[in-house]
């Protein structure tokens, strides 16, 4: 692993409080996701790449943005692992950056009815934008 | 008996009848919700990350308001409540994030997660009792079957929000009876209905929501209940055959407060 790749791990780890070295390759938390189809890396496999410091491939995943914030993983966790709290933390370390906000204030008004709630809109910043 | 009360930006917006009818019942059942003085939008979702400071501030100073006039602290909205009594584990089990916000905030007391959060299903539940709420109820809803919806946010994560057996709920199930009315067990009562990607991915969220409905639907369920806004409108938008209404509408509906279908 280099120099670079370590630190993105350890500041992964020390952000969502999570040790993904307890993972038992269980698979439970990629059979519970709901948003399972919609991602190119699963769960398992963030907690399972993390791990071994191959995180790059992860910040330019769409993957990212398909959590629901459901927590079924966190609670289903035989071994608590919680692996969504570490789809939080390499999400984090991307809208974080000057300019990568996954969702802006102009994009709004093309997603949005006159029906839906504003709990949808600002769980979406909360989670898209920094 | 007087409790402090956070509505929520979307209870004062596109979901006014989860508000109106949470407080006109809460008067019937002999309880004082006071609105929190000047309360910020939760921000929807908790950011489990331990180093998200200033989005969980808003729920700090609700917390805070609360402890201050030494009530607890009273939510509707399955979100708010989430995101609030998260904040407040977080501020009673991580020292250096609550050290964080105390310094940042600077209040005269420091503040440690002191406040007791409620839901309004848990007030029912451990505050009024649904034995006192049967009692007050004068328009059972009699033969209605109805599915209890939980979502997600209801009850995950457990350690945090204590409120039931996360993959075996009833405290909705014994509101639903408490009101005269039949409960629907489904299996996709506890499963996520797509959330915000509502906004991204319509696709998803009406694939996931479909799945309840039709699972509450198949079930025998004519009626749907939910405390989420959210879930509401995804399940509504996305066609569910069964009409869903929020718990205090029919709450209201078998106190006498609220005509039958009137919204």
């Amino acid at each position: 692993m280099n120099k670079a790749n370590e630190n993105l791990r350890e500041e992964i780890i020390r952000m969502s409080g999570v040790n993904p070295k307890k993972c038992m390759r269980c698979g439970k938390c990629s059979a519970t996701c709901p948003a399972f189809d919609e991602m190119e890396y699963h769960p398992h496999q963030f907690v399972n790449m993390v791990e071994s410091g191959d995180i790059e491939p992860l910040l330019n995943s769409d993957s990212l943005y398909k959590c629901l914030s459901c927590f079924a993983c966190i609670e289903r966790c035989p071994r608590s692992v919680e692996p969504a709290k570490l789809v939080e933390a390499v999400r984090l370390s991307v809208i974080r950056r000057q300019g990568e906000n996954h969702l802006t204030a102009n994009d709004i008004p093309a997603l949005i009815d006159d029906e839906m709630p504003q709990q949808a809109i600002v769980s979406a910043f909360r989670k898209y934008t920094k | 008996m007087k409790l402090s009360y956070f509505p929520g930006c979307t209870l004062k917006t596109k979901a006014k009848e989860l508000d109106f009818y949470a407080r006109k019942c809460a008067e019937v059942l002999g309880i004082t919700l006071e609105e929190i003085e000047n309360w910020q939008c939760c921000g929807g979702v908790f950011t489990t990350a331990k180093t998200e400071i200033a989005t969980k501030l808003s729920s700090v100073r609700a917390l805070k308001d609360a402890k201050a006039k030494e009530q607890a602290l009273v939510t509707v909205c399955s979100a708010c409540h989430n995101v609030i009594k998260q904040t407040n584990h977080a501020m009673q089990t991580d020292a250096e994030f609550a050290s964080k916000v105390n310094n940042y905030m600077a209040p005269e007391e420091a503040y440690n997660g002191e406040t007791a959060v409620y839901h309004y299903l848990e007030m029912l539940r451990d505050l009024v009792g649904f034995d006192a709420i049967k009692e007050k109820v004068v328009n059972p809803l009699s033969g209605k079957k109805i599915a209890a919806y939980y979502g997600c946010l209801l009850l995950r994560p457990n350690s945090v929000m204590r409120m039931d057996d996360p993959e075996n709920p009833k405290i909705m199930e014994d509101f639903i009876r408490a009101i005269g009315a039949e409960p629907v067990i489904y299996p996709y009562r506890n499963e996520c209905c797509g959330g915000y990607i509502t906004l991204e991915s319509p696709a998803l969220s009406k694939k996931k929501s479909n799945t309840v409905s039709e699972s509450a639907q198949n079930a025998g369920a004519e009626l749907m209940v939910t405390a989420c806004p959210l879930c509401r409108y995804n399940l509504v938008k996305n066609g569910s055959e069964i009409p869903v209404v929020y718990f205090t509408e029919l709450l209201a509906e078998a106190l006498g407060v609220k005509e039958a279908g009137n919204e």
